[in-house]
């Protein structure tokens, strides 16, 4: 689009109001997408601070309290500011000793977050999530690289033509009938194959995940299979090397990098579903590491819980502050696996 | 040695097909069980009526209006917005200046955000912070309306996650069209706007369309933003207005299957309702395949 612009400068076009409001308007449109990135980030971590910084949350309810006197007018000055100072007092305590109590736990080993002494510690809901993420990967993770190197290398046109469409269906799937499937169908088959205790538990989520992971992972590791130049099957082809040792050692050592950022993309697609692990894993937030029993995930505990909470409690701060975590997680996965394949691809294959 | 080397080929074959065809035989068995699950209750009257006797009998009306009127309002922010981030890309943009890097950097987050994060985003942003603020602003805060869960702020939310869509496919489009159609446009003496809204945009409406169709194919099938942005287990009215909450098939799947009393007695509801969204999201997709092969196929020409 250079040339475009050169081109006007050497028109010198005179001002156009149309086309001055048509270019700003897109301009400011598009820079929106930009502002809600920014105001993600402020808005999920500013509801998640009060817990670092119990100050604010009291200054807060402070606030509020003075807030909600203004509707109140008909009330005698005296007895507004009686009712005022008690109010106020009362939570202010409260908030305080809330927050003492919760800052303790958020590194605790027990997630009881609706008791007389809420717990929240969250390292059961990291382990779990990581847990589950890791049996996903793991299960998901080579069956996608394989059959995408089966469809790149060895697959004739037409078998081709069928399995990728319907490998790629399978990622518009929504996550609530895989959900579904897994809590209705797969527990009870995996349950009666392996015999073990509870029907849902981190296994069934990791297996279920994994059909959210096989077409992310497949889908990247294609792309990057096939955009490797012809030029080095066809020299490795042409040395005498059969098939499948060109797919083998030439292709995919070529590929790595496309290969290692579809996994990270499918460590973070898995890290961060909410439907499927809420349904198939149980939601026991058990700190273990059995392949057996239930877990609870981060995800799975913000969709489960953020619809009882009260606004403003520490509960709530808490289930943010998770949320925070996700998003940090996934952001920097994302980033890695990006910033990787551009530099790695691209040197290798020369500003392609 | 030659016969090694055989074997070892056909292992390398075998494995991979066996994974491939693992893949989509599993695929395959999904869909079938929840055909077979599910085509069995499915006819007019469950599409059109509400569900009955605390929902363990009934249609699954209210769940497709529901649906329906999200994605609707979600494509009308949605669509434009992310149809304009397009065109600025692609017409306007210089590849280096820092704008085009923040907006792409933007998309491309956007895309990874976790869906139960914009959910948390809409909770947030649009109902704490918009919506109280329009109550105080309205009513003086005396009157609950907007600071609460409706279905303006959950589509709000879901335009939000599927804006990436939106911008990706509608820049793969317009980056189709042919330079020489611009060029003759400018040539004859036409500015860039009237060249972009007379020759480019024309020229990209399927984009933009496989663009909506993506979206709304997305939208349609998602549930964790919309857990605490706006949707009910059950209503006996349907949304009338913008403030509304309103019920949703996706969600109607989830609440059935784990939350109902008797889930057992529920369970054809549950499989007709996840074939109907099903069915809903595959013809969303394949007319969106549709129209892109036909785009791509310009694009060779």
């Amino acid at each position: 689009m250079n040339t475009d612009n050169k081109k006007t400068t050497l028109l010198k076009r005179s001002f156009n109001l149309p086309e001055f409001i048509a270019e700003n308007t897109i301009k400011g449109v598009s820079f929106i997408s930009f502002a809600f990135i920014i105001l993600i980030f402020v808005f999920v971590f500013r509801e998640a601070m009060p817990i670092f910084f119990p100050k604010e949350k009291v200054e807060a309810i402070e606030e509020e309290m003075t807030q909600e006197t203004y509707g109140e007018e008909y009330l005698s000055d005296y007895a507004k500011s009686m009712i005022d100072k008690h109010d106020k007092t009362a939570s202010v305590e409260d908030a305080q000793h809330d927050i003492g109590a919760s800052v303790k736990n958020l590194t605790g080993s027990e997630w009881q977050p609706v008791s007389r002494n809420p717990k929240y510690g969250l390292l059961p809901l990291i382990v779990g999530s990581l847990k589950v993420t890791l049996i996903a990967v793991l299960f998901g993770a080579p069956i996608a690289i394989l059959a995408a190197l089966f469809t790149a290398a060895f697959a004739s046109q037409k078998i081709k033509e069928i399995i990728k469409p319907t490998i790629e269906m399978l990622a518009g799937f929504p996550s609530v009938v895989i959900g579904f499937f897994a809590l209705v169908v797969l527990a009870t088959l995996l349950q009666n194959y392996f015999g073990y205790e509870y029907r849902l538990n981190a296994f069934v989520g990791g297996i279920a995940l994994s059909l959210a992971v096989i077409p992310i992972v497949y889908t990247v590791t294609e792309d990057a299979l096939s955009s490797v130049p012809k030029v080095l099957t066809e020299a490795s082809l042409s040395l005498g090397a059969t098939k499948w040792q060109t797919a083998l050692f030439v292709v995919l050592p070529a590929a790595i990098p496309g290969v290692f950022a579809a996994i990270l993309l499918g460590v973070g697609r898995a890290f961060g579903e909410t439907m499927i692990v809420l349904m198939a894993t149980g939601n026991a937030s058990l700190m273990s590491i059995e392949l057996f029993e239930p877990v609870r995930t981060m995800s799975a505990t913000i969709g489960a819980e953020m619809a009882e909470v009260v606004f403003g409690d520490t509960h709530y701060n808490v289930l943010f502050l998770i949320g925070s975590i996700l998003f940090i997680f996934t952001f920097l996965l994302n980033a890695i696996a990006e910033f990787y394949v551009r530099n790695k691809l691209m040197k290798r294959f020369g500003g392609r | 040695m030659k016969l090694r080397r055989k074997i070892t080929g056909w292992f390398v074959v075998g494995i991979t097909s066996i994974a491939a065809f693992f893949i989509v035989g599993v695929i395959i068995f999904i869909m079938v069980d929840i055909i077979l699950g599910g085509i069995g209750l499915i006819n007019w009257e469950f599409l059109t009526t509400a569900p009955t006797e605390g929902m363990t009998a009934g249609g699954i009306f209210p769940a497709i209006v529901g649906t329906v009127l999200l994605v609707l309002i979600m494509s009308i922010v949605g669509v434009p917005i992310g149809t304009i981030t397009a065109i600025y890309l692609s017409e306007y943009a210089s590849q280096k200046s820092i704008l085009t890097r923040m907006v792409r950097f933007a998309v491309n987050t956007l895309a990874g955000v976790p869906s139960i994060v914009f959910g948390l985003f809409g909770l947030g942003f649009f109902i704490q912070f918009v919506g109280t603020g329009m109550d105080n602003i309205l009513t003086g805060g005396v009157e609950l309306r907007w600071g609460q869960p409706n279905i303006l702020w959950a589509s709000l939310t879901l335009s939000l996650l599927t804006l990436p869509v939106v911008i990706v496919s509608v820049e793969e489009t317009i980056r189709s069209v042919p330079k020489d159609l611009r060029e003759a446009s400018l040539a004859l003496g036409a500015t860039k706007w009237q060249t972009i809204y007379k020759v480019v945009m024309p020229n990209s409406m399927n984009g933009i369309l496989t663009g909506a169709i993506l979206a709304v194919g997305r939208g349609a099938g998602e549930v964790a933003p919309i857990l605490f942005t706006g949707v009910a287990y059950y209503l006996s009215h349907l949304p009338g207005s913008l403030s509304d909450q309103f019920m949703n098939l996706g969600y109607h799947v989830y609440v059935m299957a784990t939350q109902s009393h008797d889930v057992e007695a529920t369970l054809g509801i549950q499989y007709a309702t996840t074939l109907v969204l099903l069915v809903l999201t595959f013809i969303l997709n394949f007319s969106a395949m549709f129209l892109r092969y036909k785009i791509r196929k310009r694009t060779i020409r």
